[in-house]
């Protein structure tokens, strides 16, 4: 089966429980048995759509504006220290 | 009997601000919510002391709206108000800002009552996906009111806000406005910021009215829509005054049914009714004819490849870092698995799986750029339709409301609820559902009327004719 559930949520960054990766691989098998009808259509030659607006990229004057929200945006966030976010440990010392 | 406060469109309850103040409708409002947000759970949060704190002074509700009270649906930020999606994992997220359709309504005097419960981050049809529990539909409490923006479309139809903002991503203002038998306004893409809203499918979503008439829909459209240096995909195009589209008279217009939306597994009530409300257009003036979108069978195969891809990548920054949920973990990795895990529901879960698998090494070709060619196809249908017709008229939805519980287990079976509404956002045209008439049980149908991109004033000119013809908005849940 191509769709390795169990990597994908490796990939996903989600530790599902085994009931959980049975219902979900099941579900998304199905979904995917169904997207599989567009293998009908002849598409080499079609340019793919993104996005609708044909849009370039978008630029703006790299004017400074004066805003502080710093102490807002920490304030509210599930754990600092200072005005920074503090996360576990990154790196295992040797 | 005499109109109640709460009962009133926005034109009406503008006209009663502006000589005697917003108060009592605030207050009738209010107490209205008080009374029936237990039974139907469309607020996630109802604070108007929130608002009023914010020094709301009589002086700040001038402009054109004057205090009329609005809500919001849970994924449109609010500067210093909880906004979580209905999610878990946004628990306790205050956004820092507010959203480019808030500052824009509350310069216009809007007074915000509270955010509406929806499906979790906006994936699902029937607002069972919500980390608050499962929204009830007002004309049958033992039925799903749609999705996602079922929490404001409910609230919109049974009278606890004058009128609210949803967000649509793949029919999610129009199938709950069906449901309910409110009118739902999904925009062009490009005609209203997204800015402050918390991104679904970045090439889809569009933030729109759900309001109690076509009329109401045109005057928050006349507020919201415009260019916005904070969002680099809403487009720098006039904004017409949308009021001045509502003529009734569709005279010479030009009304496409396509045949492919007319089909086995829709249900005959729907059906009938949906094409009496062509028949009215008809009679008012307008030219119907058939016509054909020969891919409509693979749009919702292409929407649960691309949509879900976006998804999946929007999702990526819910991490337990800057906002919402953590959950404790030995590193930093295991913190960010046990946080998602935790705070993510199932069809959230199901959606970020499906994503990354679609772009994943070795499937991106045979499914993410399928599927983006697949959209081509699928725009160059309307694109050859519009050159024959202005307009085109199809059911909102293929059934009406459904019970609660009835396709939960089934995703397969939700996602093609959708199927008529999400060609309009893999286009990225204008769409509308208003209601055109209801099965024998009582349940509102929606009809849905598309249009090119940017001629909102075409949906709102035959919607209008069509709703002052049948006149069905009068008709009210009993509650």
């Amino acid at each position: 089966m191509e769709f390795e559930i169990e990597k994908i949520a490796q990939l996903s960054r989600l530790s599902l429980k085994p009931e959980e990766l049975k219902k979900l691989r099941k579900d998304i098998e199905s979904i995917l048995g169904y997207i599989k009808t567009l293998g009908d259509l002849k598409t080499g030659d079609i340019e793919p759509t993104s996005h609708v607006l044909d849009l370039e990229n978008v630029f703006r004057k790299d004017d400074v504006t004066r805003i502080n929200i710093r102490d807002e945006v920490i304030s509210r966030a599930p754990c600092v220290e200072g005005p920074f976010f503090k996360v576990p440990k990154v790196v295992d010392k040797e | 009997m005499e109109k109640q406060l709460y009962e009133l469109t926005l034109k009406e309850a503008i006209d009663v601000a502006k000589a005697e103040g917003p108060w009592e409708i605030i207050r009738a409002v209010i107490d209205r919510t008080a009374l029936l947000n237990p039974r139907l759970n469309a607020f996630v949060r109802f604070e108007p002391e929130h608002f009023l704190k914010k020094s709301r002074k009589s002086e700040d509700f001038k402009g054109v709206l004057s205090g009329a009270p609005l809500s919001v649906k849970d994924n449109i930020c609010i500067h210093g108000c909880e906004t979580t999606c209905a999610s878990k994992i946004l628990r306790g997220h205050v956004p820092p800002y507010d959203a480019t359709v808030i500052r824009k309504l509350g310069d216009a005097g809007a007074f915000f009552l509270g955010q509406c419960n929806m499906d979790e981050f906006a994936f699902g049809s029937s607002c069972e996906t919500s980390a608050y529990g499962a929204v009830k539909n007002p004309w049958d409490i033992e039925r799903v009111p749609g999705g996602s923006s079922g929490g404001s479309a409910v609230a919109v139809a049974a009278d606890m806000t004058i009128a609210a903002l949803g967000s649509d991503t793949g029919g999610s203002i129009r199938q709950p406005a069906a449901l309910c038998g409110v009118v739902g306004l999904k925009p062009t893409y490009g005609r209203v910021s997204r800015y402050g809203l918390i991104a679904f499918g970045s090439s889809f979503d569009q933030i729109g009215p759900i309001t109690k008439t076509v009329e109401d829909s045109a005057i928050l459209m006349n507020l919201i829509s415009g260019f916005d240096p904070h969002d680099s995909t809403s487009v720098n195009q006039t904004v017409p005054d949308y009021t001045k589209a509502l003529a009734r008279n569709v005279k010479g217009l030009r009304i496409g049914l396509p045949k492919e939306y007319f089909v086995e597994g829709i249900d005959p009530e729907v059906e009938t009714k949906v094409r009496e409300a062509a028949n009215v257009l008809k009679q008012l003036g307008a030219q119907i004819k058939t016509i054909s979108l020969p891919h409509t069978a693979y749009a919702v195969a292409v929407y649960y490849i691309v949509a879900v891809a976006e998804a999946s990548s929007n999702l990526g920054r819910f991490d337990g870092v800057q906002y919402g949920l953590r959950a404790p973990g030995k590193n930093l990795l295991e913190m960010y698995f046990e946080t998602r895990n935790q705070g993510f529901g199932e069809e959230a879960k199901r959606r970020i799986l499906l994503g990354n698998f679609v772009l994943s090494a070795g499937y991106y070709e045979a499914y993410y750029r399928k599927g983006q060619k697949v959209r081509t196809l699928i725009r160059k249908d309307f694109e050859e339709a519009f050159k024959e017709v202005d307009l085109i008229l199809t059911p909102t939805s293929p059934t009406p409301a459904f019970k609660i519980n009835e396709k939960i287990s089934d995703p397969l079976a939700m996602y093609l609820s959708d199927i008529f509404t999400i060609p309009a956002n893999l286009v990225g045209i204008p769409a509308m559902s208003l209601p055109c008439g209801f099965t024998e049980k009582g349940l509102p149908i929606g009809v849905q009327l598309m249009a090119k991109p940017f001629d909102e004033e075409g949906i709102f000119r035959a919607a209008f004719a069509l709703e002052q013809e049948i006149r069905i908005y009068k008709r009210k849940p009993k509650l």
